[in-house]
């Protein structure tokens, strides 16, 4: 008979068999067993942020910048609200997280007591699942499943609350393996058909105008499959765009990248969306930030679309060729069959394509992510390029927050490998960037880790700089400061006639003083000439720093498409506003 | 027109609506029930009746039989996002007027009436299996079994002979013949 032991052992046990080498998390009564035990498992070390939404942002940057899920250990009542954000972000952006919360003792569930609420009623709809754990001999079981929940199929978070008498309780232990695939008897996994793939492959074929359109489920799918990306790409030599989460899966230098699609990707790439004769989708959703208006998106084009959740498929566009499958899993297949039966199918279609790629050039010549620099005022546009061209030959992890500086970061930094790149896409959680940096730093450590920021974003998790003074984590803080929630400014100007209403942040603090007050480093740029300096002065920094960047209050974010308006309809810079807005009045 | 003041898209045009019955199975779990219904209302489908109950005790599945309404794809939507749902094994789906399916909902009456009205009660629902469960001097309960509208009808019949209250059940459905749903 095996041994019995606590709850509390049990949950390092299978942390310890699941090799999980960080917990982020904040402690609290109704975990203080958890807690307790910490110290007898060397091998599990914890983060301890300073406020739980904090902890769960740097366990999604440790799971996205690692391919492992992040772990997450909070109190009951408020420390499991505070979590609710950052798990419903994880939802969005399908990042496998664990979160472990204590629960007040299972004979006091139901009577509203001290920092008592049902974590599992409020977080089900941001959760793949959760467990409240009310038999100790349940709870290896139920870890393990977790863990499986949390990182097959679409991966996402999911949470085991557990009540403190339950942590104390003793009970058996058992690593089960595989829980899922048992019960649902081969449900979850589905097989490639050569049907399947013939059919794909004959789309390829008669394509004339063709783009691949690829998202986050090439990054999901671990590192191989960015491989095999650029090997289909170049075996069939046609355009590929990529959406905000996909970044990096493909090289962002790479002729045939034609950039990021969507409201704010560039004009070849939406054009090309709306004009081809197939996409091929890999890992994408149709997010409406991806498609705008719906009924006028891509009208001519067959479409396939790949992905590991079949819900994805025809949520919000109908497609020609459907495929549920793992994205590296589908390409390594495709590939080999498209080679057996091709040879040599890069030359003879050339021919085919050559005058797509005409007008995919043409496309190219308004070079829609210019802007007009300045030698007096740092343009946001151009501190990320000057940050991109110093940095790009260090190994660099990018996190951001939310707003036009997380567009222009996407827009402007060129990604070469996945999982170099960490934003929050689906919830756009302001705040995310600097808690995530800090998770990255943990998983790379010695790597250079960058939180391109927004002043407004990042001061609503601020205090997670004394997370990484604490572990002496050198993550840079680059904020971009134009002492408004730019984005906000941005479609009040554009939509409700410049009423900038509360948009303006007011008695912002002195972010030289604040990096100092925290124990780190503080530095200011005011103009264009001391930017790579000062930039430079930064990446040699051992230390975490908060970089002031001092720039253009009124730059707005383009191209852009506006509210409602197909792919082909953008608007290029602020000198064709006015004729647009003209235009839609008769749109919409 | 004025322009689109949000930053999100138009609404396109709504499809036309259909009425399927779905039949879940899953495991007879805490809050299992929460997990189906915070799925419908979170993503804004429609729940028109509801019925549930464990039908394996030794391995805890229970059948719900959901009655919904939706375009075809939002149909399709709620099938695939109830099969993501860890505690559900399988989702059969049929439509309403599918020839094949037996549909029964299940009522109580109660009406004040003297014998002489329940006698006239008892031929009003005689097509639709009446069980009389109680009966006084100047009440009756009496059961039915029968479509959601035919039981529409009889409440409104039985209204003027004195209906005070009525309890329903939701739909439940099953194959006709030897198959059974997969």
């Amino acid at each position: 008979m095996s041994k019995l032991i606590t709850g509390a052992e049990i949950v390092f046990k299978a942390l310890e068999d699941q090799k999980v080498e960080y917990i982020f998390g904040y402690p609290g009564g109704a975990v203080l067993p958890i807690y307790d035990e910490l110290k007898n498992h060397k091998s599990v070390k914890h983060i301890l942020a300073r406020h739980e939404q904090g902890a769960g942002h740097a366990a999604e940057g440790y799971a996205r910048s690692s391919g492992k899920p992040g772990v997450l250990l909070v109190t009951s009542g408020p420390g499991a609200t505070n979590a609710v954000t950052a798990l419903t972000d994880a939802y969005m952006d399908s990042v496998p997280l664990v979160c472990i919360s204590g629960q007040v003792p299972t004979h006091l569930i139901g009577t509203d007591a001290f920092q008592e609420c049902d974590t599992t009623g409020i977080t089900r709809p941001c959760t793949k699942h959760n467990w409240l754990v009310k038999d100790v001999n349940d709870l290896s079981r139920i870890l393990h499943l977790a863990f499986e929940v949390a990182t097959t199929g679409r991966p996402g978070p999911v949470l085991v609350d557990i009540p403190k008498d339950i942590q104390f309780k003793k009970g058996k232990y058992k690593f089960v393996k595989n829980i899922l695939r048992k019960k649902l008897n081969g449900k979850a996994t589905y097989k490639l058909s050569n049907k399947d793939l013939d059919k794909f492959i004959e789309l390829i074929k008669k394509s004339s105008k063709p783009i691949f359109y690829t998202g986050g489920g090439v990054i999901n799918s671990g590192p191989e499959a960015s491989k095999y990306l650029r090997e289909l790409v170049s075996l069939t030599g046609f355009p590929i765009t990529s959406t905000l989460q996909g970044l990096g899966a493909y090289p962002g230098d790479d002729p045939q990248f034609l950039g990021m699609l969507g409201m704010h990707g560039t004009f070849e790439a939406n054009n090309a969306m709306h004009d081809c004769d197939l996409m091929i989708n890999i890992g994408a959703r149709f997010d409406d930030r991806i498609t705008g208006k719906v009924d006028e998106f891509s009208p001519k084009s067959k479409k396939i679309h790949v992905d590991i959740d079949p819900s994805s498929i025809g949520k919000n566009i109908k497609v020609d060729l459907a495929i549920v499958s793992d994205v590296t899993e589908l390409l390594k297949g495709l590939i080999k069959r498209f080679k057996e039966k091709n040879k040599n199918f890069l030359n003879s279609n050339k021919q085919k394509t050559s005058k797509w790629w005409e007008q995919i050039d043409k496309w190219r010549e308004k070079k829609s992510l210019n802007f007009i620099n300045s030698d007096k005022i740092i343009k946001p546009q151009h501190a990320v390029q000057r940050l991109y061209e110093l940095t790009k030959d260090n190994d660099t992890f990018i996190t951001t927050e939310v707003g036009q500086h997380q567009m222009w970061a996407a827009q402007h930094y060129k990604f070469n490998k996945p999982n170099r790149w960490m934003t929050s896409g689906g919830l756009g959680t302001m705040g995310y960037g600097l808690p995530a940096a800090i998770g990255v730093q943990i998983a790379h450590p010695g790597k250079l880790v960058v939180d391109i920021a927004g002043e407004a974003s990042v001061l609503m998790t601020m205090q997670e700089m004394s997370t990484a003074v604490q572990y002496k984590l050198p993550i840079k803080i680059f904020i971009l400061n134009n002492e408004y929630m730019g984005m906000v400014r941005q479609w009040q100007e554009l939509l409700h006639e410049k009423n900038y209403s509360e948009s303006y942040t007011a008695a912002l603090p002195d972010f030289v003083k604040l990096a100092e007050s925290y124990g780190c480093v503080g530095i200011r740029a005011k103009t264009p000439d001391e930017l790579d300096e000062k930039i430079k002065e930064m990446i040699n920094v051992q230390r975490p720093v908060i970089f002031d960047c001092v720039v253009d209050k009124s730059e707005n974010c383009f191209p852009m498409i506006p509210s409602g308006k197909p792919h082909n309809q953008m608007i290029l810079g602020p000198e064709e506003e006015e004729e647009i807005s003209d235009e839609g009045k008769i749109l919409v | 027109m004025p322009r689109s003041k949000s930053a999100y898209s138009v609404p396109g045009k709504i499809g036309k609506l259909e009425r399927h019955i779905l039949v879940v199975w899953v495991d007879n779990e805490a809050g299992v029930l929460a997990r189906i219904a915070g799925l419908f209302s979170g993503r804004g489908y429609n729940i028109e009746s509801l019925a549930v109950a464990e039908v394996d005790k030794k391995k805890h599945i229970s059948r719900i039989t959901i009655v919904t309404e939706g375009t075809p794809q939002v149909i399709e939507q709620i099938k695939l996002q109830l099969k993501k749902l860890v505690p559900v094994h399988k989702v059969a789906d049929f439509k309403r007027n599918d020839k094949d399916i037996l549909f029964r909902e299940l009522a109580l009456f109660k009406v004040l009436a003297n014998s002489k009205k329940q006698e006239k009660i008892k031929k009003i629902c005689k097509k639709f299996n009446p069980v009389i469960l109680d009966k006084s001097k100047e009440s009756v309960v009496i059961q039915v079994t029968a479509l959601r509208a035919d039981i529409d009808k009889l409440a409104l019949d039985l209204k003027r002979l004195g209906l005070i209250s009525i309890s329903r059940t939701g739909a439940v459905a099953m194959t006709k013949g030897a198959k059974i749903f997969s």
